[in-house]
């Protein structure tokens, strides 16, 4: 039977009828075309659907898209400032080389932006306990954890070296 | 001043910008007016014959377009999946190269084999719908591991390949090592496994097929690290389409090591179905699917012994091993074990003599073949399990036991006693720079301090070498490569001084739009910004052999050089028109085409709208246009060589291992841009540690069901069971035959780092008596050993 769920992606409402069956990473990927939230996995496991919902990290894969009704919904093309500006955590991968082949890289910046919301100034032991949902296989993590650490200091406020660049 | 984008330089990546704001587009991103959706009918048993297949009820089914099978397949006179190289036995007589269908015919040979595809409007619809297919299996015996399918009486996987043998091979002076051994002072000898894993690349593979028409094109999309090799091996062999009827791309790909380089038969379905059904057909796959049918890597069981003198010094190394095939066998599979393993044998030692003998063998699972490294992360495990085992046995420190048989630097070239030729390498001089980095000496005193919060401690080397940018074409013509294994490149400059490259590479996390960019704006100054790399798509680029084997910068970017060369000559006949010089006064310096001795100097840019807008050109001399294309075919392999060093420490209590340094000191010869160098040796560390501690493919050894077949069963390293890393280079022995003197890092810290970690697990369960144990090391494996060899009495 299909059903109608509304939520605001983005920042804009959207409201569209579904299947029930259908997950929320389905409903951004195909009925939304935000493609950039991916699907590593079919266990819930790979962390590469990571969006959030209001203002926390969830599995997209494990959530209907049903059950984000009435949800604010960011996904990573919604992460950066309307001008294009990137968001700090964002600009720290890039900076630090915290992706190869970026298909784990929305999961991951989606991920590392909650961890840092709950926990402003982690410690290397923290991030990589925080990031355990999220599988990358090129990196080895060694440089996600060091964009982490400097996007975390960089949302404090703090100064990234040659971010802009 | 040195040029900030140019060599060198850790230039921050540009294709970041579209990763990170979720714009990249890979296969299953990508959507098309009117597509239609596959979803694969498997196999659920090993082996089994297909008796019959009624798709009646599935065809009723909402949304359904056409159900096909093999058979439908074989009207249409599709063809068996090639494999890209031929081995030959030791009697002559070739491998058996059994046909392999894209969607089996009338028996399933592991579980996963396509039995029929169900089209439809949807993916769920089509999903529901594969449930209806109703096929009729008499299941068979099946034969799972390699050693149970050598066994006489064996369930037959090929009933034409009598006792599962693809091959039996072998390499080297059997006599020379026979002699060897009955001098020897000592023996050491090691029964080892090298497990099979699974790639794992993020990106599951996906393939979307396109059919126009109106102009009998067909389009095939797919996660593919090599689309001009799917287009020859998918149009020359399995569907009779001819290039310029088919286009291949493969776009954002993410992530390959090596599992994307094979063609699968799900690309060659949906290329035929496209046109089957008039409408484009996108099949995606789920990660169960993945885990089923991406081919996998490794599963060597090897017996090796290495002969010594009084002093230590090698005299001879024997090898047997057997290479478990899968079902059929994938493009590049029968190289892996042969070519790009037994020639490895040697290592970084000067040991005169090695034979090796390698059986291949067909069993009833998916089809294995290369994963990053392979061949060469099996022979570097063998090679330094054996050393250490051999240290341990002669009382030699490691370290200086390893020193005493490295080919000296002095001695290169070298040419090995199994076929390669070393070009350079200073192999004491990585452990004359690792040493120090991880404090050797300082070992006994962090293990006294390990024991006395009740933990073991060890430390582990693996020295390592590996032969990359893959190959001389005659040397794999010779080896039995049915292609060449060189490079194209087309260096385009437009008018208004921008540069377009075309290269045959390609990149799916690699960097080649920033490394390949840095070459051009090193060579002709052009700010990076003015600088396209375009890559993946058969339509755009001369030809390509695609990136695979640590060979996109030697032979790809060598190419790009080439092209670069040509630009430049025909840029000084251009410059020396306008500028009314000789052409022999136009010198290059800086980016800049200056007449020797004087002020006069044009940019390329200049020469670029000269070369376009040719107003005043001698045409009888010069063409218009800033346009060339190259060809590279390396000279020799290039040899990236290496020392990693691990140290762990184990609970006795649980048996977890955790690996507390390691650190990679590596020779590339030079480097391009030190992040992306830095970040390969990063992630391939992992994939060794992984190999090491964590990673198992495992099947029934009677059902031949695929045990581990999700991220719930098979562990892949994350980022709480790694450590961050010490990675040191140095540049001091580049490459001596290619025109960058670069040799290639992209597999280098996998072949290390497995060979590492588990020396260091073993010597520091060496206590207990442990003098081997089979990778993966886990808990489960350390505490039993720990237990078996733990006095009864202390064990209560």
């Amino acid at each position: 039977m299909p059903c109608t769920v509304s939520m605001t992606v983005n920042g804009k409402t959207v409201s569209r009828e579904v299947e029930e069956r259908t997950l929320l990473v389905t409903f951004l990927r195909d009925q939304l075309g935000l493609t950039g939230t991916h699907v590593g996995c079919d266990t819930s496991q790979c962390g590469a659907c990571v969006v959030h919902i209001d203002g926390r990290s969830v599995k997209s894969c494990t959530m209907l898209a049903a059950q984000a009704d009435g949800a604010a919904v960011t996904t990573i093309e919604g992460l950066a400032a309307a001008d294009g500006t990137l968001h700090p955590m964002q600009a720290a991968f890039r900076e630090h080389h915290g992706l190869q082949c970026g298909f784990c890289t929305p999961g991951m910046v989606m991920s590392a932006v909650d961890l840092v919301t709950a926990n402003p100034s982690p410690s290397e032991h923290e991030v990589r306990e925080g990031l355990e949902g999220n599988i990358c296989r090129c990196t080895g993590y060694h440089n996600i954890v060091k964009a982490v650490m400097a996007g975390a200091e960089a949302m404090q406020g703090g100064t990234m070296k040659a971010a802009a660049e | 001043m040195a040029n900030p984008t140019g060599i060198g330089a850790s230039v921050r990546r540009r294709e970041d910008a579209r990763f990170l704001t979720g714009r990249g587009t890979y296969t299953d991103d990508i959507n098309r007016p009117g597509q239609t959706h596959a979803v694969f009918v498997r196999s659920p048993y090993a082996h089994a014959r297909i008796t019959g297949i009624d798709a009646a009820e599935a065809m009723q089914a909402p949304g359904v377009i056409a159900v096909l099978t093999g058979a439908d397949m074989e009207a249409d006179k599709v063809g068996s999946l090639p494999c890209g190289w031929q081995i030959h036995s030791k009697d002559g007589s070739p491998m058996k190269e059994p046909p392999h269908f894209p969607i089996a015919r009338d028996r399933a040979r592991y579980v996963g084999d396509a039995v029929a595809v169900v089209i439809a409007e949807t993916r769920e619809q089509a999903k529901d719908a594969a449930e209806l297919v109703m096929v009729d299996y008499e299941e068979l015996p099946a034969a799972v591991t390699s050693l149970k399918a050598l066994e006489g009486g064996a369930p037959l996987v090929h009933d034409d390949v009598g006792g599962n043998l693809c091959f039996d091979w072998h390499l080297g002076d059997a006599a020379a090592v026979d002699a060897a051994f009955a001098q020897a002072a000592h023996v050491a000898k090691l029964d080892l496994v090298n497990q099979r894993l699974v790639p794992n690349a993020m990106e599951p593979r996906a393939a979307l097929g396109e059919y126009d028409r109106a102009t009998g094109e067909h389009t095939l999309t797919t996660t593919s690290q090599n689309p001009h090799v799917i287009r020859l091996l998918m149009g020359a062999f399995v569907l009779g389409i001819p290039e310029h009827k088919l286009r291949v791309v493969a776009p954002d790909v993410g992530g390959g090591f090596g599992s994307k380089i094979f063609h699968y038969g799900e690309e060659a379905v949906v290329t035929w179905a496209a046109k089957k059904v008039g409408r484009p057909v996108k099949w995606t796959a789920e990660r169960s699917e993945s885990f089923l049918t991406d081919a996998h890597g490794r599963d060597h069981v090897s017996h090796a012994e290495l002969a010594m003198d009084k002093d230590g010094n090698f005299l001879a190394l024997r090898v047997a091993t057997i290479a478990n095939m899968g079902a059929y066998l994938s493009t590049f599979a029968p190289s892996i074990p042969t070519y790009l393993y037994a020639t490895l044998l040697a290592g970084q030692y000067k040991t005169p003599a090695i034979y090796a003998e390698v059986k291949a063998v067909f069993t009833n699972t998916v089809p294995v073949d290369a994963y990053r490294g392979a061949g060469r992360p099996e022979a570097c495990y063998l090679i330094e399990r054996l050393v250490e085992v051999a240290a341990a046995e002669t009382g030699i420190d490691k370290a200086e036991l390893r020193r005493r048989n490295f080919v000296p630097a002095s001695a290169m070239p070298y040419q090995t006693p199994v076929a390669l030729q070393y070009d350079t390498g200073d192999f004491a001089k990585n452990l004359d720079i690792a040493l120090p980095l991880v404090d050797y000496d300082g070992f006994a005193a962090r293990k006294a301090e390990s024991a006395r919060r009740g933990k073991l401690r060890g430390i582990g080397f693996a020295t390592y070498i590996e032969a990359c940018g893959i190959a001389p074409s005659n040397v794999a013509g010779a080896l039995g490569a049915r292609a060449g294994l060189y490079e194209s490149a087309e260096v385009r400059f437009h008018p208004t001084g921008s540069v377009t490259v075309f290269t045959g590479s390609h990149s799916h996390g690699q960097g080649h739009e920033t490394t390949f960019a840095q070459l051009v704006s090193e060579r002709f100054g052009v700010p990076i910004e003015n600088v396209e790399i375009v890559h993946g798509d058969t339509s755009k680029i001369p030809f390509g052999m695609g990136t695979y084997g640590s060979r996109s910068l030697a032979v790809g970017g060598s190419a790009i050089v080439k092209a670069m060369d040509k630009v430049e000559r025909k840029a000084k006949k251009i410059a020396a028109h306008m500028l009314e010089a000789a052409e022999a006064d136009i010198e290059v310096k800086d980016g800049r085409f200056v007449v020797a001795g004087t002020d006069k100097a044009l940019t390329i840019g200049d020469i670029a709208l000269q070369a376009y807008v040719p107003h005043n050109f001698p045409l009888d001399e010069l063409e218009p246009g800033l346009d060339e294309q190259a060809f590279y075919d390396p000279k020799n392999f290039t040899y990236p060589n290496g020392c990693h060093v691990c140290e762990v420490e184990i609970d006795p209590d649980t048996g977890v291992v955790q690996v507390v340094s390691f650190a990679a000191v590596d020779d590339f010869g030079r480097v391009i841009n030190p992040l992306i160098v830095e970040g390969q040796v990063h992630g391939g560390l992992v994939q060794g540690i992984g190999q090491a501690l964590y990673e198992n493919c495992v099947y029934d050894e009677e059902s031949g069901q695929l045990i581990t077949g999700s991220y719930m069963d098979y562990c892949m390293p994350r980022a709480d069971d790694v450590p961050s890393f010490t990675v040191r280079y140095h540049e001091d022995q580049p490459c001596t035959h290619n025109p960058l003197g670069v040799k290639g890092c992209g597999e280098a810290g996998t072949i290390g780092a497995s060979a590492a970690v588990m020396n260091a697990v073993v010597h520091a369960l060496s206590e207990y008596g442990v003098t081997h144990l089979d990778m993966p090391a886990t808990p489960e494996r350390v505490w039993q050993a720990i237990r078996r060899h733990t006095p009864a009495q202390a064990a209560e």
